[in-house]
């Protein structure tokens, strides 16, 4: 297991390092100059704020500073936004970002596993149609044009719960749900497809042939095993709720970093860009390295040789 | 049924046997090609055929819909600006040319031409520009898959062909392209490349074709250890041959599955990159731009981003649904 | 001697896409206590279909049992609910499924698939049921057992893991074990080492088996008496002298005939059954091994045979039974039929 977990670490950085070059590579082939008004200075002024950031120095140089700066966490300088580091801006806007985030993936997780249980055990009935039926639904149609739909309705003609703003809690409820939605399809989806084929695996008869209750077998052999192809699908899950955050925050008004990043896009904030593309990036791959190790726990085969994969 | 036996009388205890009219083993059912045999599944998976018929629907629309009125997609009006949709017979569906006050705007501004879909704050025909939005959508997603299927089949078959230190080579680099989140790369290279029909297309292939690869070497590797090409093998046949004659027909199932999947991601990635800015710029529309300038007058005209909304779910909906019961139905493992 | 376990006349069929199966067409017998009753036939005969019936494990969804008795203890099991199957199985009946590798929970101890079976028939905290488990591994002959308990069966090789297997299944000392080809999915030397170890067991414990098999090999090591199938019936059915040595069935016959024997001539050729099981979906009236029979009468494609008994112990279900049909030159020594195909 121990050589598992370093196999994974070594990706993990390769990965990371390989991001952050390619990062710095696009931001110099960005076109225009990262400065809000360029077209109101006149070259002297832009020669300055290039000296003052650094920005005339030779590449190699530029890329040296980079990486010793991020070694030491720090993110370098809104470009925009007078005075203000990156890592202030993330550190303000994670907060939003990630409550939604969390309760968007935890909701769809938890209604999809048991709409996903359900569905299997109850195979061919109008309950499993039903829960293919929204599942298909919830997969298709996009994330941004379910946040309308429920801003609209839901927040704007029912008005039970608030459209947009980030005044106080049941302002999340809205966004969370938007955000749950291709989780709960996924993982139900997937569920019901693995249980459909682990209950007809041969052990699941030998278990009732012990005289084991229907409803014990389920959780105690067949649930157990299904999981792991929902785990996998953990990592692209998350990218989605990273994803869906950079509009939802849009629709919403939500102060996260996913409006930020969309709005540093349009003006051209590089620093803040690369910053936040960082900090998805590592998110990113942190997940992918806790689901490795969670299936080490699920699947004693590959704890014990070593991650050897099916 | 009870049998009555008194009935059974001497004489049929004559012998009468027919094992040698009988031929060993008959395989009594015709012998049905595999592609064929694909086929007769699919059409019993009533949701794929839902799908398929729906995109050809869409596909039929997206030609042919925009030339049903005689407007252009681009075409300004003033006059008519904002009208709601009017279809004369289905207004029992809320086609009645009624605004958010339930005032008949089109008796309002004496307004005699009836639009299908409404108009836009420019007096743009909706109908017109959803469709031409959806071809253009289609075709950035057509596109976008064509080319992930081509670098990813040459990628995936190259790798897992010749295997040994080529694969584990390639497969590194894919395993850490796969460490970066896709929608980033997508974002950074359209940041540099401008916005675009050619460089979203670009953008989502670059990160797009590691699934395709992925599946090709997958199927490959399995197809690799089977004996009929080590009976090829023996045969004399040359690595290319053996490649495009066997393994690649064999992979075509995936293959195709895989890229009736891309399909609506690409779609749905055109979409988003719309929504949040960085998409197509007008006066061209794609579906994304179209539900983009909607949403920001939702309140008011809901039936602005309502249309290409729908259009958009449909044609997700239904590649979906095509792309599962394909896959059901080109692996030969899941007889029922 | 009453039997342990009878079954009378048990009549089950499936749905399926392409129209009811009558998989069981009235098959029935009897186990005694102590004794080994083979169940022989080819795939699609009814075999397993049988065995299944017995513990009641068939899916209620496509499958029914139109009429028959399964007699346990002198109850009938047929109407017995789930909670009252429950208890019968894994404690007064048992299983052994045919491949070891699937027929374990991969992610699960072996330890804790043992003590499983066991907490839910006896009452005993989990160290004694772990004891117990070490004692069962330990009697079926797998070294190290306190060990082994915390290994995974994907730790074990094939013939360990079907040890195993039978551990589990003999753990609360049921009366009544059905094997369904529990050697099937193993090399021929494992092979034998898990028919001794069957053989020892049964002598220890007294356990009935139901043997199911298609190979007359194992048939010949293990069993007391035999069944033959035959698309949903027995057809014959008697002692293991009776079948090998005066075997009256056509079927039986050509079952004895293919065997390929150690002592034949290379040159000679293997004999085999003309023709393929029938489609059970579309039986006709008759005997249904009828179409395959070189020894068909007219009678036998109209007319389903009546079970005759030979002697008290040996039936047979065939019209070369009747007075009234003529003398088959039956060479019983093995090996010696003419078979013309």
């Amino acid at each position: 297991m121990g050589r598992y977990i370093l196999t994974r670490l070594a990706y993990m950085a390769t990965a990371l390092f390989i991001i952050i070059s390619l990062t710095f590579l696009l931001m110099q082939l960005l076109p225009g100059t990262p400065y809000s008004n360029a077209d109101e200075l006149t070259d002297t002024q832009i020669q300055q704020l290039n000296q003052k950031y650094g920005l005339d120095k030779p590449l190699a140089i530029q890329y040296a500073k980079y990486i010793g700066n991020l070694l030491q966490g720090d993110l370098g300088d809104s470009y925009k936004y007078e005075g203000r580091s990156v890592n202030q801006i993330i550190g303000e806007r994670i907060g939003p970002s990630a409550l939604i985030g969390m309760q968007g993936l935890i909701i769809g997780t938890i209604i999809g596993l048991i709409l996903g249980v359900i569905s299997a055990i109850r195979h061919n009935t109008i309950f499993d149609y039903g829960a293919v039926f929204l599942a298909v639904l919830g997969m298709s149609i996009p994330s941004f044009v379910f946040a309308a739909l429920l801003q609209y309705y839901i927040g704007v003609k029912l008005g039970w719960l608030p459209p947009a703003l980030w005044d106080g809690y049941q302002n999340t409820i809205l966004p969370s749900i938007a955000l749950s939605v291709l989780v709960m399809a996924t993982v139900a989806r997937y569920i019901r497809t693995e249980m459909l084929e682990v209950l007809g695996y041969d052990y699941v008869i030998t278990a009732k042939a012990k005289g084991i209750s229907s409803s014990a077998v389920i959780i105690k052999h067949v649930v157990r095993n299904s999981l792991i192809p929902v785990l996998t699908m953990m990592a692209p899950l998350v990218v989605s709720i990273i994803t869906g955050t950079l509009v939802i925050e849009k629709i919403f008004a939500v102060p996260g970093i996913g409006e930020q990043f969309t709005n540093s896009i349009l003006i051209n904030d590089y620093s803040v860009i690369m910053g936040i593309t960082l900090f998805y990036s590592v998110i990113f791959i942190a997940v992918i390295f806790i689901v490795d190790l969670l299936y080490g726990v699920l699947d004693p085969r590959i704890r014990l040789d070593g991650g050897v994969k099916q | 049924m009870k049998i009555d036996y008194s009935e059974i009388t001497d004489d049929l205890f004559t012998p009468d046997s027919i094992v040698n009219e009988n031929k060993d083993e008959i395989i009594n059912k015709e012998r049905i090609s595999f592609w064929k045999d694909a086929w007769i599944r699919l059409r019993k998976n009533r949701g794929a055929l839902i799908g398929l018929l729906l995109i050809i629907l869409i596909i039929m629309m997206s030609l042919f819909g925009p030339y049903l009125t005689k407007y252009n997609y681009d075409e300004q009006n003033i006059a008519f600006s904002n009208l709601p949709p009017m279809v004369p017979g289905l207004e029992w569906l809320g086609f009645n040319g009624q605004d958010s006050f339930n005032v008949n705007q089109y008796e309002e501004r004496g307004i005699t031409e009836n639009f299908w879909f409404g108009t836009d704050q420019f007096g743009r025909d909706i109908w017109t520009r959803v469709w031409i939005g959806t071809r253009i959508s289609l075709y950035i997603a057509l596109l976008a898959a064509t080319l992930d299927l081509i670098i990813g089949v040459a990628y995936g078959s190259i790798s897992s062909f010749f295997g040994g230190k080529v694969d584990n080579f390639m497969q590194r680099i894919i395993e850490v392209l796969v460490g970066i989140p896709n929608l980033i790369l997508i974002i950074l290279f359209i940041l540099v490349l401008e916005p675009g029909i050619i460089s979203i297309t670009l953008a989502m292939v670059i990160t797009g074709w590691v699934g395709m690869a992925r599946v090709v070497r997958g199927q490959i590797l399995q197809l690799k250890g089977q004996e009929f090409v080590l009976a090829s093998r023996t045969l004399g046949t040359s690595n290319r041959k053996l490649l495009t004659e066997h393994l690649l027909p064999n992979t075509l199932g995936p293959i195709i599955v895989t890229l009736m999947f891309t399909i609506p991601t690409a779609i749905f990635f055109e979409a988003f990159l719309s929504f949040i800015g960085l998409g197509l710029q007008p006066p061209i529309a794609s579906l994304g731009i179209l539900i983009d300038d909607g949403y920001k007058s939702m309140k008011l005209f809901i039936y602005k981003m309502i249309f290409p909304a729908v259009v958009i779910s449909t044609i997700m909906i239904s590649f979906n649904l095509l792309a599962d019961g394909l896959r059901d139905a080109l692996d030969p493992k899941m007889k029922r | 001697m009453e039997p342990i376990l009878s079954v009378n006349n048990l009549n089950v069929s499936f749905q399926t896409y392409e129209g009811e199966i009558n998989a069981l067409r009235g098959v029935s017998f009897r186990v005694n206590k102590g004794e080994t009753l083979a169940i022989v036939g080819e795939s699609g005969s009814g075999k397993s279909v049988t065995a299944k019936t017995i513990m009641k494990l068939l899916s209620k969804q496509n499958s029914c049992i139109n009429g028959g008795e399964v007699i346990y203890n002198g109850q009938n099991l047929i109407p017995f609910g789930e909670r009252a199957m429950r208890k019968i199985r894994g404690s007064e009946i048992s299983m052994v499924f045919q491949d070891p590798m699937t027929s374990l929970n991969p992610t699960m101890t072996i330890g804790k698939q043992i003590v499983e079976g066991l907490r839910q028939h006896e009452k005993m905290s989990k160290k004694e049921a772990r004891k117990r488990a070490t004692e069962l591994l330990n009697l079926v002959g797998i070294p190290n057992p306190e060990e082994r308990l915390s290994e995974f069966p994907h730790q074990f090789s094939g013939g360990m893991r079907q040890r195993v297997v039978i551990a589990i299944a003999l753990a609360c000392n049921p009366k009544v074990l059905i094997a369904d080809e529990p050697t099937t999915a193993l090399d021929v030397t494992i092979q034998a080492q898990i028919l001794d170890l069957m053989n020892n067991l049964q002598k220890k414990l007294q356990t009935s088996i139901i043997l199911i098999t298609h190979d007359l090999g194992v048939v010949a090591n293990m069993a007391d008496r035999v069944a033959v199938m035959y698309a949903g019936e027995i057809i014959e059915m008697g002692s293991i002298d009776e079948i090998f040595y005066s075997p009256q069935h056509p079927y039986t016959w050509g079952l004895l005939a293919s065997m390929p024997k150690l002592h034949a001539d290379r040159s000679e050729r293997l004999l085999p059954i003309a023709g393929s099981p029938p489609d059970v979906s579309q039986l006709s009236d008759g005997c249904s091994f009828a179409a395959r029979c070189p020894y068909a009468m007219k009678v036998c494609h109209k007319y389903n045979p009546l079970k005759t008994d030979v002697t008290g112990s040996h039936s047979v279900s065939c019209w070369l039974q009747d007075k009234r049909a003529g003398k088959v030159d039956s060479a019983i020594e093995i090996g010696e039929i003419s078979y013309a195909t």
